[in-house]
């Protein structure tokens, strides 16, 4: 294994930095910009889950209860939105903010500034993003963006001004995404320790690697599509519009050659933390990095050639649906290769259990439902069922409540202590890892069933034989949106005080960042480490 | 957010409801509803054999993990062991049959059953008996037969008191219509499918069968159902606001009975047809109105006219339905009030009615908008001018 040579370095170099908000509006310090992208992260996480406890609420039971469905249509769209830009997303770059320069020995992100522009375009474009339903309350508008997060044409063409911001707002959460995976590739490429070869490079930062190439091919087709989008409903050009040249479904291909990929996206960073929490909780090294590294590189790739999945049913010809249930059903193979490697470290190691290892073995078997309920949608013709309907939203929940959000919540615990000084309270942590498994299930379960019996999604009102299914989901969404108050509370405690950790937390760390003191100096790594070869 | 205010209320009241409904709970679906056509048999086989193998999968990889959690736990004294890839022919085995399994599950346990099944599910033309054309509208189908020329619009009817919770709920709640689609039962339908505003997708689970309808694009699908009987499915792509209000419902009968209606619904068409030739009065168009007011247009202008704004305008007191009705040598006049009835503002959900309703159903609404809500035009509108200006 690695070692590393270095002198911690407590004293502040640069002393006169500004404090209180100008701090935060100003700050190039890697650190201080994770924390921002972390804190953001968890408001729009709440936003997000109020919204949607919204709509649980309405599909209680039958009837419209206590919305209309044009209100309805806008949560579930802007709930989508949210937590996938605002919400999870913003956690990953935190993650990556915080803990690349640590781990590959850097004093910092290569490009400080982007850095910084990069975080702070991201409250302009949540404010653009729900500040349709603030006009409506004066008036102004007919609310939010009601087509759901797909903004499929022509349905976005029609609709009222909510489309426009929404436009806006993914074109600057754009930007800001792009500029944060240069950021990350540039710091990669050129400011790895002496001695740490791209292969030894913790997977973590392979993760985040893959992520942000992905970010960079898959971005700019977005931005293109839905600025073709403004185009069709301001100035008269008809690129999704049949009746002028033009073909709704080109949408749907612009959409999800970003779409799928952003489903890579969002889980890489997670299946790049999920080895070290293992390794760490087992004691044991990590199983297969290299096999681990091509799996992230050929998942990267099979993710941009798959979109079509996404619109089986729109009518594909049939070499067309071929290749790409083929090509869908191929990604189980490096994906089989992650979850043999998760498990081939566990085994023979010496495992305890605290709340981070708790998440990681929880985000393993749930998300292993997602990767095999993933599979059986890859079939076209039985894809023609489940399409559209309460089978796939379980499906894609699975994903990326349990895959993104309690990837998430792993990482959160498990780098915690090294982030503030201090232990958070473990009793907290279990408590919200078992009140979060349990109720996660009594929400999403449900919904598998509801859709084979035929439910569609994005209905308001829906008929007698979902009610029973409907109203258990509903219940377990709210225990699951409380619990995550707990989780608030344990992450602002641990800020606030509690016991000290000790610099390498964990028993069972290794890797540079834990070589540091916690919390790590403002300025860490003044002095590079070197890598030596054994 | 005054709809959060009110849950937990709603929460405490519906865990009473679930309890009760517990003997309900008894006969609930846990999987596809029974399928009705080939395609559909297809369909759910596979995905019982799929369920099956995605089962097995699950238990064998976690019992595994369990086992090992079990095992080797700090707390039960194990010792670490270091080996961190695969070394030597019984650790390169363990990595690689795990690999070959998932290989064969893919593309031949799943892949082979799978590639018939989309040869057939495409397969649209091979021994057709007859077409349907079926055409989404935001927020109803319509349905044309090429072969018999018959045709129709079938809406949800659902009584908005039933929605609102102000009646008991039918039976078919959000599921019946006013007019079904009839289809023989062992004859082969080619689908035909299209829209006229957004994408929308005709979905009836019972038949395996689901499929966008494109504006502007003709796509297919095809149904054999094996047994009469009375199918009900749902509109599966958001369409807009009342995407979760238009049911699709089929009823499959025996030929002969299929006959006996192609005979009936052409007749009720001549009798609608000789309708616009004749000269109506101004009751008539009233009464004839107000009903396909509420039909066609009181979901979206609401059935006091008050409207939705500012997606929905309101026709009370509008500028549009006050307007004139007809040039003086009785031509159309741009954007006026019988310009957005028939052919309807692109860009909006206000679509061309003349594609969907008879020229006494849109003479009826033109005078019965002029002459309610508070509008008294005092003018009127024949079907057969209306045929004229088509």
């Amino acid at each position: 294994m690695n070692t590393a040579t270095h002198t911690l370095d407590h004293h502040d170099g640069h002393g006169h930095h500004p404090t209180g908000l100008m701090r935060w509006l100003t700050t190039t310090n890697h650190k201080d910009i994770g924390t921002m992208y972390l804190t953001f992260s968890l408001l729009m996480f709440f936003l997000g889950g109020a919204m949607i406890l919204g709509v649980r609420a309405e599909l209680f039971q039958p009837g419209l209860q206590l919305m209309k469905p044009e209100f309805f249509n806008q949560l579930i769209g802007v709930h989508a939105l949210v937590m996938i830009f605002a919400a999870l997303m913003p956690a990953a770059t935190g993650f990556a903010n915080w803990m690349i320069p640590l781990m590959i020995g850097a004093p910092d992100m290569a490009l400080p500034r982007l850095n910084n522009w990069g975080f702070w375009l991201l409250p302009p474009a949540a404010m653009l993003l729900t500040m349709p339903f603030i006009l409506a309350l004066f008036g102004i508008g007919d609310g939010a963006v009601a087509t759901g997060w797909t903004l499929y044409a022509p349905l976005s063409v029609q609709g009222g001004i909510g489309v426009d911001f929404a436009i806006f707002s993914i074109h600057i959460l754009g930007i800001s995404s792009i500029m944060g995976s240069i950021n990350i590739i540039a710091t990669i490429l050129n400011m790895r320790a002496p001695g740490m070869t791209l292969m030894k490079m913790p997977l973590f930062c392979w993760g985040w690697l893959v992520t942000a190439v992905l970010l960079i091919i898959t971005l700019p087709v977005l931005a293109g599509g839905v600025t073709m989008l403004l185009t069709d409903r301001h100035f008269g050009t008809h690129f999704f519009n049949a009746a002028g040249g033009g073909d709704p479904i080109l949408f749907q291909h612009l959409f999800w050659f970003f779409g799928h990929p952003e489903v890579y996206i969002l889980l890489l960073p997670v299946w790049g933390l999920m080895p070290h929490v293992l390794s760490t909780f087992t004691r044991k090294p990590i199983y297969g990095h290299t096999a681990q590294v091509w799996s992230f590189i050929a998942i990267g790739v099979l993710g941009l050639i798959v979109w079509a999945h996404h619109f089986l049913t729109a009518g594909l010809p049939v070499p067309a649906l071929l290749y790409f249930m083929y090509s869908t059903m191929s990604i189980s193979l490096p994906l089989a290769v992650l979850f043999f490697c998760w498990i081939a470290t566990m085994w023979r190691g010496a495992m305890s259990f605290e709340t981070p290892m708790l998440f990681a073995v929880g985000f393993i078997v749930l998300f292993g439902i997602a990767g095999l309920t993933g599979l059986v949608l890859a079939d076209v013709a039985a894809d023609a069922q489940y399409h559209h309907s309460y089978f796939v939203v379980a499906h894609f929940h699975y994903a990326l409540f349990a895959g993104g959000i309690m990837g998430v919540m792993t990482g959160v615990y498990y780098w915690l202590p090294k982030w503030t000084g201090h232990m958070y309270s473990e009793k907290l942590g279990k408590l919200h890892f078992w009140l979060t498994v349990i109720s996660f299930n009594f929400t999403f379960m449900p919904q598998f069933f509801l859709g084979l019996a035929g439910m569609p999604r994005r209905i308001p009102d829906y008929a007698l034989q979902f009610a029973e299914f409907n109203a258990i989901s509903t219940v377990g969404a709210f225990v699951l949106g409380l619990s995550q108050l707990i989780f608030a509370y344990n992450v602002w405690r641990c800020v606030k005080g509690g016991e000290k950790a000790s610099d390498r937390v964990w028993e069972g760390t290794s890797g540079l960042e834990w070589e540091l003191s916690s919390p790590p100096p403002h300025h860490s790594w003044d002095i590079q480490p070197v890598i030596k070869t054994s | 957010m005054t709809t959060l205010n009110r849950t937990p209320a709603k929460l405490f009241a519906g865990t009473g409801l679930t309890l009760a409904a517990g003997s309900a709970l008894a006969d609930y679906t846990w999987n596809f509803p029974k399928p009705v056509t080939p395609i559909g048999r297809d369909t759910l086989s596979m995905h019982n054999q799929f369920m099956v193998i995605i089962t097995v999968l699950f238990v064998v990889v976690f019992a595994i993990m369990v086992y090992s959690m079990i095992k080797h736990r700090k707390s039960t004294g194990a010792e670490p062991a270091r080996f961190s890839g695969p070394a030597g022919a019984l650790q390169w085995f363990w990595v690689l049959v795990p690999f070959g399994i998932l290989l064969f599950i893919d593309f031949v346990l799943m892949g082979i059953p799978a590639f018939h099944a989309v040869i057939e599910m495409e397969d649209t033309r091979t021994k057709a008996d007859m077409v349907l054309k079926v055409t989404g509208l935001q927020w109803k189908w319509k349905y044309e037969y090429p072969d018999s020329g018959i045709q129709f619009v079938s809406t949800l009817t659902t009584p908005r008191e039933q929605i609102e919770g102000k009646e008991a709920k039918g039976e078919h709640y959000l599921l019946e219509v006013d007019n079904e689609v009839v289809l023989p039962v062992g004859k082969k339908v080619r689908i035909l499918l299209t829209s006229t505003d957004v994408i929308h997708t005709w979905w009836v689970p019972q038949f395996g069968v689901k499929r966008d309808a494109i504006p502007g694009f003709l796509r297919e699908t095809w149904v054999r159902i094996e047994e009469p009987g009375v199918y009900r499915g749902q509109c599966a792509e958001l369409c807009g606001k009342d995407h979760g209000f238009m049911p699709v419902v089929v009823r499959a009968v025996p030929e002969a009975e299929y006959a006996a209606w192609v005979d009936k619904k052409k007749a009720e068409m001549a009798a609608a047809a000789a309708g616009g030739d004749r000269t109506w009065t101004k009751d008539e168009l009233m009464a004839a109105g107000k009903a396909a007011y509420e039909k066609n247009c009181a979901a979206c202008h609401q059935p006091e006219g008050q409207g939705l704004p500012p997606a929905f305008p309101a026709l009370a007191g509008s500028k549009i339905v006050n307007g004139p009705l007809l040039s003086p040598d009785g031509k159309l006049l741009p954007d006026s009030h019988v310009d957005r009835v028939l052919n309807g503002k692109t860009g909006t959900a206000m679509q061309a009615f003349k594609a969907t309703l008879s020229d006494a159903d849109l003479a009826a609404i033109i005078t019965y908008e002029r002459n309610s809500f508070g509008n008294t035009k005092g003018d009127m509108i024949q079907p057969a001018q209306i045929k004229a200006l088509r």
